[in-house]
């Protein structure tokens, strides 16, 4: 009987054993950083730790006067109601489209998901030379069809929108993945009753397609929105935030707060309010899309 | 009857066109990134722009590890990812193994904190983080970079997945021989799930490779950036050469790409498991 005690805890603590380094690494590396990251959001501090002053609430009276952050939040939502439906629905689209079995699909398949595969930072540099209005292709083709030739990247109306098309491109293949495996998931025989009740192409989509698929379907709009919330690199590598701030999201104000005018307490209060943005985002996306769930079953 | 039939014939049209329209929006960049790489700078900044002109040469090719430590950049990345995918898939298959077939206490909350993780954007802690490591003295190092992505939740969550799905009692044949824990989960467990690791150390592997904002914040020195870093830099700070940095852009997606090329299935399989989370 002893012996048998002794082997269960013997287990017990190897079950504790194998879960030890990635406990310990979260705890040192994502749970303190957290906590600290609302510390420093109280707090004026140099990098050396020299003087430390506390700030209380001024940081965050700060923020909501701060005309930078609301370009900032404004910037990452126009970004966001923008770029996901755009991107959802193109992979959509192509996902419905090369459904099918073939040849033809598979190349398509392939292609489409090439641009995820690659890094954001080089997607970039390729796109800023392909508008850029001196050596561009896309820029000299748009002179062809009668347009002015515009630096796009120099633009405050246009550069906006660049930055949320590079975005698409980039990750509309991703999407179709994702949205494909949910696609191959839906029964044929629903299809195939719907036909014979005469249901269009489009009735088929609506009320088959899209209801069926709708758990992968809400899981990929809350990743975009999330994803859309931490826009960064394209930022980074096309525009620098600018021109005239029209591109800055609320990461790319965090790190030129943090890293380049090195404010961390200032910075620190920004992405505490991001951390929040997101999380009701994303909650209430959430809860929207498992309440229209509910409501079809 | 007729028209159902045109109906058909143009929704086949339609279906080619918007397919064709996105093929080449898609493959048009790739193919502008590799001609401009052979080009020589006069040749591309001509004007007009033409994809197909002048002489091509491996000039670019050259000069792109002269222009920046590329050589430094490459090896840090290799390292980095490399480094990061392995520790990280060993913990997450261990996490993971643990979560899904050994019982321990504190286990539910221990596996609720391990999912919370993944609702902390990287960028919300990034500040913290920096200090961290500067603190720790491990700015521009290794360790540095590995650390904080040594586990990962999303690793530990599919490994569970996977691990709850293999039989019951699989253990026991091993503890009747009388090995240990760790001889059970290295011997019988993880030679089962190697589809489970080969997508995830593709996904792992990419992403680090990928990663801009993470190295970028925890190195400083130009010889320990790695390509995404170095190269957004490049284009942000010297005198535009085109060829030049599509050589080195070129270069940079190489790897991934051949590996792309011979392990399509498996990308897509770790991209479309990713899916299943939701």
């Amino acid at each position: 009987m002893k012996k048998r005690v002794t082997l269960e805890k013997k287990r017990e603590r190897a079950g504790l054993l194998f879960v030890a380094p990635s406990m310990i690494i979260f705890t040192v590396f994502v749970f303190v950083p957290l906590i600290i990251a609302v510390v420093f959001s109280f707090l004026k501090f140099d990098m050396m730790f020299n003087h430390i002053e506390f700030q209380k609430f001024d940081h965050y009276i700060k923020l909501v006067q701060d005309k930078r952050f609301w370009n900032a939040l404004f910037n990452t939502l126009y970004y966001t109601v923008f770029s996901v439906p755009l991107l959802i629905g193109l992979a959509l689209g192509a996902a419905v489209l090369v459904k099918r079995k073939g040849w033809f699909s598979s190349i398509c398949k392939s292609v489409f998901f090439l641009p995820a595969i690659c890094s954001m930072t080089v997607v970039s540099i390729v796109w800023s030379f392909l508008v850029n209005p001196d050596v561009g292709m896309f820029s000299y083709w748009l002179t062809l069809f009668g347009f002015e030739p515009v630096n796009v990247l120099n633009s405050p109306t246009l550069a906006m929108p660049a930055v949320i098309l590079v975005g698409v491109w980039k990750n509309f293949g991703f999407n179709m993945v994702i949205l494909l495996a949910g696609l191959n998931g839906i029964d044929e025989s629903y299809y195939e009753a719907a036909k014979l009740d005469g249901a269009t192409s489009w009735q088929q989509f609506k009320r088959i397609t899209v209801p069926m698929l709708m758990p992968t379907l809400s899981f990929t709009i809350v990743n975009a929105i999330i994803g859309s919330f931490q826009v960064f690199d394209q930022v980074y590598v096309m525009t620098k935030g600018g021109p005239l701030f029209k591109t800055q999201t609320l990461v790319q104000l965090i790190y030129s707060t943090a890293f380049d005018s090195f404010n961390m307490g200032y910075a620190s209060a920004i992405a505490v309010a991001l951390f929040l943005i997101t999380f009701v985002a994303s909650v209430l996306t959430f809860k929207r899309m498992t309440k229209g769930e509910e409501d079809l079953a | 009857m007729k028209t159902g039939h045109t109906g058909k014939r143009v929704g086949w049209l339609l279906r080619i066109l918007v397919l064709g329209i996105l093929l080449f929006v898609v493959l048009y960049p790739f193919l502008w990134m590799v001609v401009t790489s052979f080009k020589a700078e006069a040749d591309i900044v001509a004007f007009p722009p033409k994809l197909f002109s002048g002489h091509f040469g491996l000039q670019s090719y050259i000069d792109i590890w002269k222009r920046i430590p590329f050589m430094d950049y490459y090896k840090n990345t290799i390292i980095f990812a490399t480094s990061v995918t392995c520790v990280s898939l060993l913990f997450d298959t261990m996490a993971g193994y643990a979560f899904a077939r050994m019982k321990f206490p504190g286990k539910n909350i221990m596996f609720l904190l391990v999912m919370g993780t993944m609702m902390i954007p990287f960028q919300v802690i990034m500040i913290p983080l920096f200090v961290e490591i500067f603190k720790l003295n491990l700015t521009n190092t290794y360790l540095g970079l590995l650390l904080p992505r040594a586990t990962n939740a999303f690793g530990i969550f599919m490994m569970r997945s996977f691990f709850i799905s293999l039989p019951k009692g699989l253990e026991d044949a091993g503890r009747i021989d009388g090995a240990g824990e760790f001889r059970i989960f290295a011997k019988i467990m993880v030679p089962l799930c190697k589809p489970a690791i080969v997508s995830l150390f593709i996904f792992h592997f990419m992403y680090q490779w990928n990663d801009l904002l993470y190295p970028l914040i925890l190195t400083t020195d130009e010889s320990m950036k790695t390509l995404p870093a170095g190269l957004a830099t490049f284009m942000g700070t010297h005198v535009v050469e085109y060829g030049v940095i599509m050589a080195g852009a070129c270069l940079s997606l190489l790897p991934i790409l051949l590996a792309y090329l011979f392990a399509q299935k498996q990308f897509v399989q770790g991209i479309a498991m990713t899916g299943m989370k939701g």
